[in-house]
């Protein structure tokens, strides 16, 4: 744990999962998690990528295909037996690759193919957890965990859920970077803090206290303890991405995505 | 009477699609006299946070939800208004394409096959809405991706926004994608781009180059879009149709992992145009390898 250059996603992939079986940009391997075992999959910083514009801890062409054959190869694994076996996806990803050959060799395909997997793996049986210990922004996020059945948090700087990067998004509604975290503070969706992202009840657990950088073995078993609690929780309910309006938090923030559901269902068949 | 409202009724003359508002998309590709909205803007459930950020709500909130048939059977539209903040989604107009896909799941589920059709006209998160945007986007393709074992999921994309960021996703896990010349499918839009990786990258003021890059002729051309149409709402309504017809396809493109692993390894970076990649995503190699590489 001594390498101080290793991206968050990198260090707690060594933490959680240690050799990988494949070379970045996806590394991906299984490993004991308390007892049982658990596929880990991370994005990491590939400096020698083909693709210039997809060298750090990004979703790129070849990061979303990846990710999706890494899944998928547990889902194959897993058919033809009795347990499907739980999938954590270590979240540290700063957006999805900007480029011209991205565009035009169809990153919007290539992360299409990672949610594809992800979502087939969960309603397939398999408990698939993200852990977000860094960056989960915006389509990255798509790709690698905003599919799984519970999202869990490190609470450490860094971390955080948004749609588009702050300066960017500053950029684009004319604001300030100030003038966007204050707004954040009244509008919860806005905001880029996990503690809002909680509110809205998409966040399963922020765990506190934990180094995200160094963290020592007693809190990277405190995080293993969250995952196998959460894949037991996961196994136990539905596969279905509705719980995440079932919380006494989605009931207060998101009450507009729950009753446009129950008034749709209300007019659905002619009456 | 207005011409929008009987639109099949023998046309001699060609009608625009583009030019269509949302409701009248939807209406011209069910079959005629079937349209019924649902949550039409009578029911004004309006976004929550745009009038907190001084922004005026629209009583749709940007999307039209239908219920109707194509070809007799019954069917579900979901179709995006670009007029009202560019097409983009937040937590109600979201949630009414989640909530009607989420339905049709359950009907077919249920042994009631439900056709579901959705029109892309969306440059993505509306970002007054960031997070809940996104949470709805992910909804939305957890559900095309569940209900596609049923039934093809349908989408569409005519212009003139085209279908960008977290959508882009949804429109690519589509059973079938239907687009028009002036329909563009892009992950980023070519101004995030320039923006993000500078004007050598792509100069998003070079139209050519963009529509060279993600207009409808070249994403059907290189199989990332399944049929070319011409804006014409017949045209529209009947690959719609032939799109149902052909049936739930054996692997999704959005499944044929190695398939396309191998397309990006026989690619140089360097060199790649959009004229030499169409070869290498050409259908020759996609059904060399028809095999259904679900689980």
């Amino acid at each position: 744990m001594s390498d101080t250059s290793l991206s968050r996603g990198a260090r707690w992939f060594q933490a959680l999962a240690g050799q990988s079986r494949s070379a970045a940009p996806v590394l991906s391997a299984d490993a004991p998690l308390v007892d049982e075992t658990a596929r880990f999959i991370t994005v990491v910083p590939d400096p020698g990528n083909r693709f210039p514009r997809a060298t750090e801890n990004v979703v790129g062409l070849e990061q979303g295909w990846q990710l999706a054959r890494a899944v998928r190869e547990a889902i194959a694994d897993d058919a033809a037996g009795n347990v499907r076996r739980p999938i954590v996806a270590i979240v540290d990803v700063r957006s999805q690759a900007y480029g011209y050959r991205e565009e035009m060799l169809g990153i919007h395909l290539a992360c299409a193919a990672a949610v594809d997997a992800y979502a087939s793996a969960r309603d397939a049986g398999h408990p698939v957890i993200a852990l977000i210990v860094g960056p989960a922004m915006s389509g990255a996020f798509l790709a690698h965990g905003y599919q799984a059945n519970r999202i869990v948090a490190l609470d450490a700087p860094g971390t955080m859920v948004h749609a588009m990067g702050k300066e960017a998004a500053a950029r684009v509604t004319r604001r300030t970077v100030e003038a966007l975290d204050a707004l954040g503070e009244t509008i919860v969706p806005m905001s880029y803090s996990m503690a809002s992202f909680a509110k809205l009840g998409l966040l399963d657990q922020l765990i506190e206290g934990v180094d995200a950088d160094a963290p020592d073995a007693a809190q990277i078993a405190r995080v293993q303890q969250v995952l196998r609690e959460q894949i037991r929780s996961a196994r136990e309910g539905s596969r279905k991405l509705a719980r995440r309006l079932e919380s006494a938090a989605a009931q207060k923030h998101r009450a507009a995505s729950i009753e446009v559901r129950r008034r749709l269902a209300e007019q659905w068949d002619a009456v | 009477m207005s011409a929008l409202a009987t639109p099949h009724a023998a046309p001699l003359l060609r009608e625009s699609f583009i030019e269509l508002p949302a409701r009248e998309r939807a209406r011209s590709l069910l079959d005629a006299g079937s349209f019924r909205e649902l949550l039409g803007p009578f029911d004004r459930i309006e976004s929550p946070w745009l009038p907190l950020q001084g922004v005026v709500c629209q009583a749709d909130d940007g999307c039209v939800i239908a219920r109707g048939t194509i070809d007799g059977e019954p069917a579900v539209v979901a179709a995006i208004e670009s007029a009202f903040q560019g097409g983009s989604i937040g937590e109600v107009s979201g949630s009414k394409i989640a909530a009607a896909l989420e339905l049709a799941l359950r009907d077919c589920e249920r042994g009631k096959i439900v056709r579901p059709v959705v029109l892309f006209e969306t440059g993505g998160v509306r970002l007054q809405e960031a997070n809940l945007g996104l949470a709805v986007i992910a909804e939305i393709q957890a559900a095309i991706v569940a209900l596609r074992r049923h039934v093809p999921v349908v989408g569409v994309i005519a212009g003139m926004v085209g279908c960008f960021g977290g959508m882009s996703l949804a429109a690519a896990l589509c059973s079938y994608l239907v687009m028009t010349r002036q329909g563009r499918l892009g992950m980023n839009g070519p101004e995030v781009i320039e923006q993000e990786a500078g004007i050598d990258e792509l100069d998003a003021s070079d139209r050519r180059r963009v529509w060279q890059l993600i207009g409808g002729e070249q994403r059907v051309a290189s199989s990332l879009a399944d049929q070319l149409v011409d804006d014409d709402a017949q045209a529209v309504r009947a690959a719609v149709q032939s799109a149902f017809g052909q049936g739930v396809p054996a692997a999704h493109r959005s499944e044929q992992v190695d398939t396309f692993l191998q397309r990006l390894a026989r690619i140089d970076p360097a060199s790649v145009t959009p004229a030499s990649m169409r070869e290498a995503f050409s259908e020759q190699f996609a059904h060399s390898q028809p095999r259904k590489e679900q689980a």
